[in-house]
């Protein structure tokens, strides 16, 4: 990633990670995803959370030096990793009880689409072969709380939140929030709430790039 | 050592159409050598059950160039264009699992327990035909349990008894798959006498082992050379 930092591109996945670890807390234990969800680390801060892995780690640590790379001790996205003071190891079904039995706290994870109410479609797009799910379906249905990082629209410019799903669902288990390089949405059963603006667009603005209809303030 | 054969023996255990685990994370956990063994031989029409199909032309990719494979169920296998090929070619036969799924269903093939009801992929593609049931007013699907006629795992040691120890990450799924084949293959890099491992390191005990073959390959800068 790093020939993107300077890019527009590489400044905006930077934006959204960056506020998606505001919503991080001391000692919550969080999955990441592959892409944005990625960067996250970097931002924390003085905060110390405990990031699980689903191949079987808790208390993933930073990318080790050269000499010290280990294939197998590595991350979901099968990148090597260290090991953080206190991690522990386990088997695939182990990780696998963790994330589907809530002792997760966060799952932040990339969309293809999320509905208004807040539906993933994370692993399929109609009509392109599409042969992986991974433990995304297991993430939306296990995670205590999840949060979408993604940009606003797709590669082909339509906007990724939308008032119904046209790609395969993920599962039946909302999304509780969605950041994106210009805002942050929150969903609730009644549909999407804009809660924070995070570019120079209006409010307005914002409403022609997105799918979905949303309330904001006291509407 | 009893359960010690040669990699060359190894391909006696297995018959066309058999259904193998395979332990493994990419190329993470996976019985390198036994998985070349198969690749030159001429075994045909197996399925194999894996969380991938390994990178293209490495670990399980293998198996896609020489057309012994019908069939692979797993979670991921989107990263290897040979897989993705092979399945548009109508050549090969895939079955998607979530992966907490997956590594349930083979826990559960290998414990004796027939199927589970589980919240994941509820509500999608991947649920249709299933059957579904309300516990508590909330939905799952009954996803069956997975055996297989052989496991091959791989691991960092065994002892003479075949007690298995893994390195880090390397374990993920080769647990319970050590645990569901009717023959279970174990490839180490290392054998070591009765009593050098320590109990609470071991994962796998020797019980579910039927054999060990030693891994022909080295390990380099965190790295099997050559594989």
């Amino acid at each position: 990633m790093k020939k993107r930092e300077g890019s527009t591109l590489g400044l905006e996945r930077i934006k959204i990670a960056k506020r998606v670890a505001e919503e991080l807390s001391d000692g919550e234990v969080i999955n990441l995803g592959v892409g944005i969800p990625t960067l996250i680390p970097d931002y924390l801060g003085d905060k110390k959370v405990y990031l699980q892995s689903e191949n079987g780690l808790l208390g993933m640590g930073p990318t080790p030096d050269d000499e010290d790379i280990n294939m197998d001790l590595i991350s979901a996205s099968k990148k090597p990793i260290t090991m953080d003071t206190g991690a522990s190891l386990f088997d695939s079904s182990d990780s696998f009880v963790m994330i589907r039995g809530g002792h997760v706290d966060l799952a932040v994870m990339g969309a293809l689409q999320i509905d208004q109410y807040g539906e993933i479609a994370n692993w399929a797009v109609p009509g392109k072969t599409i042969l992986g799910v991974g433990g995304a379906m297991d993430l939306v249905a296990g995670a205590k709380r999840i949060i979408i990082a993604s940009r606003h629209l797709a590669k082909d410019s339509s906007p990724k939140l939308v008032k119904e799903l046209t790609f395969p669902s993920s599962g039946v288990r909302k999304a509780d929030m969605l950041v994106t390089e210009h805002a942050v949405f929150k969903f609730t059963d009644n549909g999407t709430e804009l809660i924070e603006i995070l570019s120079d667009m209006s409010v307005e603005e914002l409403r022609k790039i997105t799918g979905a209809d949303f309330t904001y303030g006291d509407e | 050592m009893e359960k010690l054969i040669d990699r060359s023996d190894f391909l006696k255990l297995i018959d066309n159409g058999d259904t193998l685990l395979v332990g493994g994370f990419g190329l993470s956990g996976t019985p390198l050598t036994l998985i070349d063994e198969l690749a030159a031989s001429d075994k045909k029409d197996l399925t194999v059950v894996s969380n991938n199909l390994g990178e293209e032309g490495r670990g399980l990719g293998k198996l896609l160039l020489t057309g012994c494979l019908k069939k692979a169920k797993g979670s991921y296998f989107t990263t290897n264009r040979d897989a993705v090929q092979a399945w548009s070619d109508g050549k090969l036969e895939i079955e998607l699992v979530p992966q907490g799924t997956l590594a349930e269903a083979i826990r559960c093939g290998g414990a004796g327990i027939g199927g589970f009801y589980t919240k994941t992929a509820v509500g999608t593609k991947v649920a249709e035909g299933k059957e579904e049931r309300e516990f508590d007013g909330e939905t799952y699907i009954l996803e069956k349990a997975i055996k297989g006629d052989v496991s091959l795992v791989k691991a960092l040691k065994a002892d003479t008894l075949g007690n298995l120890v893994y390195d880090h990450t390397g374990r993920n799924f080769n647990k319970v798959i050590a645990t569901a084949g009717k023959i279970v293959i174990a490839e180490v890099d290392e054998i070591v006498e009765v009593g050098e491992l320590e109990p609470l390191e071991i994962v796998t005990p020797h019980v579910y082992v039927d054999y060990v073959v030693k891994n022909k390959y080295e390990k380099k800068g965190g790295k099997y050379i050559g594989s």
